[in-house]
């Protein structure tokens, strides 16, 4: 919100129930985005080829493909930032749309606030631009250029891995990483099962960097599917 | 019996049977003496009368003959067609059983009841046919001549002296409603003489012989009587029904023994004459002796066992070397009062030796039952004896073997009697018989006796190779050998026999005992269908299908997939029969003979559950004594069987009634927690949309507070019926993977804060605990549950505490409240689907500790409810110890 696009973003929203069109139409039409929907996987390909939007909001399921297959058909040709509407409890819907390309999800029943947050930092990596050197959350400021981790100003010693790890999170800072995304990053393609590494080495950042470590605010877990370095805490 | 009041059983009966004939149709016998008495025309009279009243009326099959009068009757009645079937190149046809039963009439003509069908027809009688119309529910008229009563045939065979080939057993006439048709016999040979009466023209010398004026008023009087008696078993039936009397006046049993000889078949319809008369239930009795019967015997036994079977006798067989004892045992087991044996046609030199004639002992030993004998028909007692007694087939190799031994014997002695003196050598042969003895049938060693007798005087008693004796001692000793080395033959291989037949015996009972004992250690259904077939294979060197029907009743049976013998169609198609009628079929039985294999129906009162197929690897069918020992196994198969089904349908019974209560406890529940939340939103939009009462702002922050609570709790009730279906439908899979269990927690926390805000949360979590291998989400589910639980149940302001150790090796998580605790009652119940206390607060719907019970077995773990000993109750999720993962440290750069 600090800087206002000259012109309108489009989102496409792509879901099969009228009802829920309606509600996102209103809500990020009042947020000013222009507003372009589809009820069905096939007629929402055809209108992010047509209307070009910035971001996408794509619902997990339905009628005519799965919202999977819609991913993947559009990023044969299209790097727009999607955001992927899902139901609580299927986990492994979720962890394969993000591995076939999504930018984030929301599980419904969702906030508009939630919604309009993830939006933003999609289309936020999705623009080309310079990287910021130093990325700044809390207290928290990683120099990637210099290669310093500082908390409250102090320096913080990190292992070579934990680096990685947190210099990933920065990079992707907002968006939420499944477990094998991070895993591929930073232990490389043939250590996708270690999710044990992952764990030890998520406690020790948290050890370091959190304030309080058994509340992490700063790296939070998202059951089921992975992590999210948080940008305001 | 002066006991007045109706036996419980014959009232048992009698029940049965009416039940039994409530559902079997009718069975009408127009009866007569003799061909052309009317009987086809009286039926088809009687059938056009019961067409007038309205009745489905088909005839079947029925022989006019070509007679005018008759031809005339039949004119109008729907005829099913027969079935034409061709057997070396001349055409039968027969009645189409199952064009007749799939055309379902109310009433079948049937001529002709004691027929024989042709080849290849499915029962060898048009009886059989009869019956399973009449076990189809169809009422059927049929016809029939006294000769052809089972029971009837050799008296008629005695008077008229022509033989009756085609009978039926008095069996099918059971409960039957007999109409008699009676000409005097002075009509009927003018009828006959008017050429009224066909007779075949090859017969016509014997039917002529057969329709002389004594002979007709015999079968008359015959017929009359037969008749009258069966009307007098119908008037005793309902006498038993109505308690009257006590049913066997004369209180006599009889009990006929039964044996391979050809005079037995006359011996078994004598008796059921004269239990007919005396009106006494009759026994037959076999004894199996130790020495093997040969095919035809076997098969003669089989016939005249199943014809006392037909006639109504229960068969008894039981096993001993003496024919005698053995009667006379199984008459004292089974209380009989009279016993009826055959009688010796001629002298039987063996008699003495056996310690008399089988007759006279049997009188001598009886005591105070009665015998009978009964005179053995000429003629039909010379197979009987034309076989020797005791060398039932030439052991061959026993011969040879005893040959062997005297051979090596006789080389010997010719080596020792330049030792010992000729005396000496008689005690080495003798030595040598008793010693094979042991080891050859009785044949052998009688022969080699004499051999050895032979010999020893021939090479070895002076004068050499002579068979002269010269002194008297000689002499003497020469007697003495003989009969010394005959009689010590005889006794051993006599003690051998009997103790091949106690074995046997004994087998026979082990088998029986150890097949119970297995079936009844059978860990489940299917353990006991693999044991019922393995051991039924085992036993009776068989192939074994086992057909059951599929769990609908009224479904026909289909061979279960653990069988040893692979049904074809055909088979299966015989063990469908043998299951709808309850009766067996195919191999050695009246039904189907030419089947591969025997289908016996198991059946446990009144109806079959299922059918026992055997393919015997031996080919030939068994022997009467087997066959017992099959028949006692699937009895014992059957009632298993039933009681394991009863046992299901309990169950089914069970889980049916529960179910309902659930859907009941459902509906109650959700509609109730569903309404709820709906209510407030509804509410709550009014409000706000309302133009007068929507203006404050602080009214819409309560309105849009109570909306999002409600929504929330929708939510989260969707999601936990959406978690106990895929919990029910088994879609739950655990996803175990690496976790930190202090990230677990604080995620659930993160996501129930809310919830949790009006009570005091603690967490505890020991420090160091090692990764644990769970699903994360499925367990953060249970937690959030576990919070939710606690926080609904206890009051506002009481302590809930989350605590996260090390035990066992495992990982214990709990949640402990402050709360009033769960009642004893409860306890045991508190995980259960819909379940919830009595005095639960209002809302929940009872699902939750459910799913958090089956989130956790999921995983692998174990979850408990108790109570804390300060107060409150404690829920703790125990997950067992795993593999410790294997993570390498490295340093800080």
């Amino acid at each position: 919100m600090n800087d206002t696009p000259a012109r309108k973003p489009t989102a496409l929203v792509i879901d099969d129930e009228v009802q829920l069109r309606r509600l996102l139409r209103v809500c990020l039409e009042a947020n000013g985005y222009r507003v372009v929907d589809a009820a069905a996987g096939q007629e929402g390909i055809v209108a992010a080829a047509q209307s070009r939007p910035d971001v996408v909001i794509l619902d997990l399921g339905l009628p005519d493909m799965t919202g999977v297959q819609v991913l993947q058909r559009l990023r044969e040709w299209s790097r727009v930032p999607v955001v992927v509407l899902s139901v609580r409890d299927r986990e492994e819907d979720k962890i394969a749309a993000l591995d076939a390309g999504a930018d984030d999800y929301v599980t419904k029943p969702f906030g508009t606030g939630e919604l309009l947050a993830r939006l933003r930092v999609a289309q936020r990596h999705a623009q080309p631009g310079p990287e910021p050197g130093v990325f700044r959350a809390g207290a928290l400021e990683v120099d990637l250029t210099a290669r310093v981790v500082r908390l409250k100003g102090r320096e913080v010693k990190l292992t070579a891995t934990e680096y990685s790890l947190l210099r990933l999170f920065v990079q992707h800072a907002g968006k939420v990483l499944t477990h094998r995304q991070i895993l591929r990053e930073v232990w490389g393609p043939r250590a996708l099962e270690q999710t044990h590494y992952l764990r030890v080495y998520i406690a020790h950042l948290r050890e370091k960097l959190e304030t309080t470590p058994a509340e992490p605010r700063l790296i939070v877990t998202e059951s089921g599917v992975g992590y999210r370095l948080m940008e305001e805490p | 019996m002066s006991d007045d009041r109706p036996n419980p059983e014959a009232l048992l009966a009698a029940i049965q049977q009416r039940e039994a004939a409530q559902r079997r149709g009718r069975l009408k016998v127009f009866f007569g003496m003799a061909p052309g008495v009317g009987k086809t025309y009286a039926m088809l009279a009687a059938a056009r009368r019961e067409r007038a009243a309205g009745r489905d009326v088909v005839i079947g099959y029925v022989e006019t003959h070509g007679r005018k009068e008759t031809d005339a009757l039949a004119e109008g009645l729907p005829v099913v067609p027969r079935h034409e079937l061709e057997h070396r190149g001349v055409r039968l046809s027969e009645m189409d059983l199952d064009a007749v039963l799939a055309r379902r009439p109310q009433l079948v003509l049937v001529d002709e009841f004691a027929h024989t069908n042709g080849p290849g027809s499915r029962h060898p009688k048009r009886c059989q046919d009869v019956l399973e119309l009449l076990a189809a529910g169809l009422d059927v008229f049929t016809t029939l001549n006294v000769q052809h009563v089972e029971s009837r045939a050799e008296v008629v065979r005695q008077i008229t002296g022509v033989p009756i080939r085609e009978t039926v057993p008095d069996t099918a006439l059971n409960g039957a409603d007999f109409e008699l048709v009676d000409l005097p016999p002075e009509e009927l040979r003018a009828r006959l003489a008017a050429g009224k009466i066909y007779l075949p023209e090859s017969a016509r010398t014997a039917q002529e012989h057969f329709f002389r004026p004594g002979n007709l008023s015999a079968l008359r009087e015959l017929a009359l009587r037969f008749a009258a008696e069966h009307v007098g078993q119908d008037v005793l039936a309902y006498r038993q029904a109505h308690g009257i009397a006590d049913p066997w006046k004369s209180g006599q049993r009889l009990l006929v023994a039964v044996s391979p000889s050809p005079t037995s078949a006359a011996l078994v319809r004598w008796t059921r004459r004269l239990a007919g008369e005396l009106q006494a239930p009759w026994l037959a009795v076999y004894v199996e002796l130790p020495r093997p019967l040969d095919e035809p015997e076997q098969s003669r036994l089989a016939r005249h066992l199943a014809l006392a079977r037909e006639l109504g006798a229960e068969i008894i067989t039981t096993t001993d070397d003496d024919v005698v004892r053995g009667i006379l045992r199984a008459a004292r087991e089974q209380n009989a009062t009279q016993l009826v044996v055959g009688k010796p046609a001629g002298w039987q030199a063996l008699d003495l030796w056996r310690g008399g004639s089988v007759l006279n002992r049997l009188i001598r030993e009886s005591g105070c039952i009665d015998v009978h004998a009964v005179r053995a028909q000429e003629g039909q007692t010379v197979a009987a004896r034309s076989r020797p007694l005791h060398f039932a087939k030439p052991d061959r190799r026993g011969y040879l073997v005893a040959l062997g031994v005297v051979a090596a014997v006789t080389g010997l002695n010719a080596l020792l009697q330049h030792w010992l003196g000729y005396q000496s050598l008689a005690l080495v042969y003798l030595l040598s018989v008793v010693t094979l003895a042991m080891l050859v049938s009785r044949g052998p060693t009688l022969a080699a006796a004499t051999l050895t007798a032979l010999l020893w005087d021939f090479l070895f008693v002076k004068p050499y190779y002579t068979f002269w004796i010269g002194g008297a001692t000689d002499v003497m000793l020469f007697l003495t050998y003989f009969v010394v080395a005959l009689a010590m033959g005889h006794l051993t291989a006599r003690l051998r026999a009997q103790q091949a037949a106690e074995r046997h015996r004994e087998e026979r009972a082990t088998a029986l005992y150890l097949f119970t004992r297995e079936l009844a250690g059978a860990a489940d259904y299917a353990d006991l269908l693999a044991i019922v077939i393995r051991e039924a294979g085992r036993v009776f060197a068989a192939e074994v299908a086992l057909s059951l029907p599929e769990e609908l009743p009224g479904t026909p049976p289909t061979p279960y997939f653990a069988s040893t013998w692979a049904l074809g169609e055909k088979e299966q198609g015989v063990a469908l029969w043998a299951f709808r009628h309850r009766q067996p079929a195919g191999r050695g039985t009246d039904t189907l003979p030419m089947a591969e294999g025997l289908h016996l129906p198991l059946v446990a009162g009144e109806r079959a559950v299922g059918v026992l197929s055997l393919r015997f690897r031996a080919g030939a069918p068994l022997a009467p004594a087997q066959r017992e020992v099959l028949d006692a196994f699937v009895r014992h198969i059957a009632l298993v069987l039933d009681r394991e089904r009863l046992r299901e349908a309990e169950q089914q019974a069970k889980l049916l009634a529960e179910s309902e209560r659930l859907s009941q406890t459902l509906l109650n529940s959700i509609s109730h927690e569903m309404r709820t939340p709906i209510a407030v939103i509804t509410g709550a939009v009014g409000n706000l949309g309302a133009p007068t009462a929507g203006g404050t702002a602080g009214l819409q922050q309560t309105m849009v507070g109570e909306i999002q609570e409600a929504a929330g709790r929708l939510n989260r009730l969707v999601g936990n019926l959406l978690n106990m279906t895929r919990l029910e439908s088994g879609h739950v899979k655990a996803r175990p993977d690496w976790c930190d269990v202090a990230d677990l927690i604080q995620t659930t926390l993160h996501e129930t804060g809310k919830e949790l805000a009006r009570h005091r949360l603690t967490v505890d979590v020991a420090p160091g605990l090692p990764l644990a291998r769970l699903d994360f989400a499925l367990m953060q589910q249970a937690l959030s549950n576990l919070l939710l639980n606690a926080a609904a149940h206890t009051p506002a302001g009481t302590p809930v505490q989350l605590s996260a150790r090390r035990d066992d090796g495992g990982l214990t998580l709990a949640v402990a409240d402050g709360g009033p605790g769960l009642p004893a009652e409860v306890l045991p119940r508190v995980f259960e689907k819909f379940y919830r206390a009595p005095n639960a607060p209002v809302g929940g719907s009872g699902l939750g500790l459910s799913i958090v019970k089956g989130f956790v077995e999921a995983q692998g773990g174990r979850v408990s409810a108790a109570n804390r000993a300060g107060g409150g109750a404690i829920f703790t999720i125990w997950m067992p110890p795993g593999p410790p993962p294997n993570v390498a440290e490295e340093a800080a750069s």
